[in-house]
């Protein structure tokens, strides 16, 4: 009896004291590795060319005299051509996140909480309309002919062709295309989407940017918050529907709230990603919608990297995506990928 | 992802929304769904069968335009057998005992498998057909491996891309679990760990690129003292082949070790208690705890974690393009590096045939993992 009620008061996390040592130490060590490289991106930020070409110097003041040169460079002299980028990725980051996340919340939980029956016929239609109005609108004829073709095709076949076929398609295989569009490898279809904004005279526009951003990062929102929503207790939602309210009501007024903390760490984790794109944007822009990661690989010079720049540039890169992880800290404990527990 | 349903939400609420009745709320489930699938089939279906098409052409600037020539399967067979093959597909050396070994034992795996479903109770001509499918594809890209990678030869960009992927989310994987069983211990400081080691994943793959060419810069990086007395100034350890690939792989863990660091955290905060409180009672130890209890409840969030982060390694393009430039030669290039250079080449067929290439072998192994591995862990959880 009495083992058992020590054994019991024994919390699950004490740690003897040589392990707690080693844990630290262990811990220690990856943070300095983590750290370091950032360490030595300050640093050089604060080195004239000189003085990074001339070897390793590590600490400030002792090693080398600190400028301020290269903030001074890339802030003022090259001013515009560092506020526009930043503007740029500020706009396209925020607005192709946020569209993101509402899209893709509201797409996963349809497939949580409502059953999709289509059958193959009234997606190949569909596919037959879609495929019609991007025919139309790459041949530049004006977009709303486009969507009225294409939506004629898609009823006319579905109330014709597609009757007869009785194969269908269930939430499963929906949330298994979705997730497998992330195996498509954006060298594959950047260039007919480099044409696409060609023929729309989207390119190098935030409009382009925020367009391709939103369809190649739906995926992982529908994933994470796909399985956010099947730990969100449907009670509520099931006396919200008896009391007579709408499924969008019941999605806008009590599922998303409950929803804040994985709604919160899905959009810090799609807009990293959107912040920091790299090829569809080399590809999608030239100089107006330019974004930060394309003016970081622009400080790679004819003599080289200049990597004081750079290191300017990448910090105040990061900035910003840091302070927000700092803020919201507690929801990416809580919040991030809680769904991933459940596979 | 597919694996699993959550049938309760189904049942119950099929039965609430019958009650509300018709209206606009009928078609709530096409208004909740369809935006997405729209946007997702234009930027996917679309592309990928015109990439599909470029793949089949030669495609030239001419005045006012560009021209395609349908050439058929011409840039594919360019990249298995023509002029491309040693830059695809590796150089294979000739076959020495250790890898005589490697292959013999991974062969007879693979039959020992396919032996083990087909006298199982449970097959159908399906499961069979795509384990066979399975098998076969491994077995090519095994012996590619092997016979480029342990021999003489030279491995080519496939092969190349393979081992980044393999080793990167490997690491990755053990180092993340590590990581966060050390920050869930009940320890000061954890909130400070939390967020320094996230910090890695938030930083344009381009910049991790260049950062770590300074790192690991011989004359004038951080490591000079090192270098200094291992006598490797002089050399850029980028000029060595394995040097170069070990280069990109430092770099591709350091960034995304946090990625599956984060997931396995969420994971391990969120099991319930009353198991582990459980074991402890009954006398178990921390070893036994993790085997028994933490790593088969956890399994599940891995295999996500593992599928998302093999998915996106085999895109790996800024580390070796920025940090190496592919070189030596082509030895540290990936297939979306692959692809680009021939891009910048103009040789806009081929570049689309090296990336469908990419997009099956993906398609493969994310498909493959996802039937045999992922599924049965799923469904066991």
């Amino acid at each position: 009896m009495a083992i058992i009620r020590r054994s019991q008061s024994v919390s699950v996390n004490t740690i003897s004291f040589p392990m707690m040592v080693v844990s630290y130490l262990l811990l220690l060590a990856w943070a300095f590795i983590v750290l370091f490289p950032l360490y030595w991106l300050a640093v050089t930020s604060l080195k004239t060319p000189i003085e990074v070409n001339a070897g390793p110097f590590y600490v400030p003041w002792r090693d080398f005299q600190p400028t301020l040169d290269s903030w001074h460079y890339i802030f003022v002299d090259l001013g515009e051509d560092t506020f526009r980028p930043y503007l740029n990725t500020v706009v396209v980051g925020l607005t192709s996140t946020a569209i993101t996340v509402i899209l893709g919340s509201m797409a996963a939980y349809g497939l949580v909480r409502m059953r999709y029956r289509v059958t193959l016929g009234a997606v190949l239609s569909f596919v037959a309309g879609l495929a019609l109005a991007v025919g139309v609108i790459v041949a530049h004829l004006p977009w709303p002919v486009g969507l009225g073709a294409g939506f004629a095709l898609f009823l006319l076949l579905l109330n014709t062709v597609a009757r007869r076929s009785k194969r269908g398609v269930g939430n499963d295989d929906i949330a298994f295309w979705m997730i497998s569009q992330r195996m498509l490898p954006p060298v594959a279809v950047v260039i007919p989407i480099y044409i696409f904004f060609q023929q729309l005279e989207l390119l190098d526009t935030w409009g382009a940017l925020i367009i391709a951003y939103v369809a190649s990062h739906l995926p992982i929102v529908v994933w994470l918050m796909r399985d956010y929503f099947q730990s969100v207790p449907i009670e509520l939602e099931e006396s919200a529907a008896i009391d007579g309210a709408s499924p969008y009501r019941i999605f806008r007024s009590i599922v998303l709230p409950l929803a804040v903390p994985g709604l919160v760490a899905t959009f810090l984790f799609v807009l990293v990603f959107a912040w920091n794109e790299y090829l569809i944007a080399l590809f999608l822009t030239s100089a107006n919608a330019q974004t930060l990661p394309l003016t970081v690989a622009a400080q790679n010079a004819t003599r080289g990297p200049q990597w004081w720049y750079m290191s300017v540039l990448i910090l105040i890169m990061i900035g910003p995506v840091i302070a927000m992880a700092i803020a919201l800290e507690r929801f990416i404990a809580r919040g991030l990928l809680v769904g991933a527990v459940k596979g | 992802m597919s694996g699993y349903v959550s049938t309760r939400g189904f049942r119950l609420t099929r039965s609430s929304w019958r009650s509300l009745g018709a209206g606009l709320d009928r078609y709530a489930g096409a208004v909740f769904i369809l935006p997405a699938v729209i946007v997702i089939l234009g930027f996917s279906i679309f592309p990928l069968l015109a990439s599909l098409y470029v793949s089949l052409t030669r495609l030239q600037f001419a005045a006012g335009g560009v021209e395609l020539k349908f050439v058929g399967f011409n840039n594919y067979a360019k990249l298995l057998v023509g002029i491309d093959h040693e830059h695809f597909l590796g150089l294979a050396g000739p076959l020495n005992p250790v890898s005589i070994v490697v292959l013999a034992a991974g062969y007879g795996l693979l039959g020992w498998l396919l032996y083990r479903y087909v006298r199982s109770a449970s097959r159908t001509p399906g499961g069979l057909i795509g384990r066979l499918v399975v098998v076969l594809g491994a077995g090519v890209l095994l012996w590619l491996v092997v016979s480029t990678v342990m021999t003489s030869g030279r491995p080519g960009t496939v092969v190349v891309t393979l081992v980044y992927v393999g080793v990167d989310v490997s690491v990755q994987y053990l180092l993340g679990l590590g990581l966060a069983l050390l920050v869930v211990q009940h320890l000061p400081g954890r909130r400070f760990f939390r967020v320094v080691f996230l910090l890695p994943m938030m930083i344009t793959p381009v910049g991790v690129a260049y950062l770590f060419q300074m790192l690991t810069n011989t004359s004038i990086g951080p490591l000079y003292p090192l270098w200094v007395r291992l006598g490797l100034t002089d050399v850029s350890w980028v000029t060595n082949p394995w040097g170069a690939r070990l280069a990109v792989m430092i770099g591709d863990v350091w960034q995304w070790t946090p990625f599956i660091f984060i997931i396995l955290l969420a994971a391990i905060e969120s099991l319930p208690h009353e198991l582990v409180e459980a074991a402890v009672v009954d006398g178990a130890n921390r070893w036994q705890i993790f085997w028994r209890v933490t790593f088969p409840l956890i399994l599940p969030a891995s295999s996500t974690v593992v599928l998302i982060r093999l998915i996106e390694g085999f895109k790996i393009v800024d580390l070796p393009n920025v940090l190496t430039n592919g070189g030596p030669g082509t030895a540290t290039e990936s297939l979306t590096l692959h692809a680009y250079t021939i891009w910048r080449a103009l040789d806009i067929g081929g570049s689309a045939a090296v990336a469908y290439m990419l997009l099956i072998v993906v398609t493969f192994v994310g498909v493959s993992y996802v039937n045999l591995f992922r599924r049965r862990v799923t469904a066991m959880a």
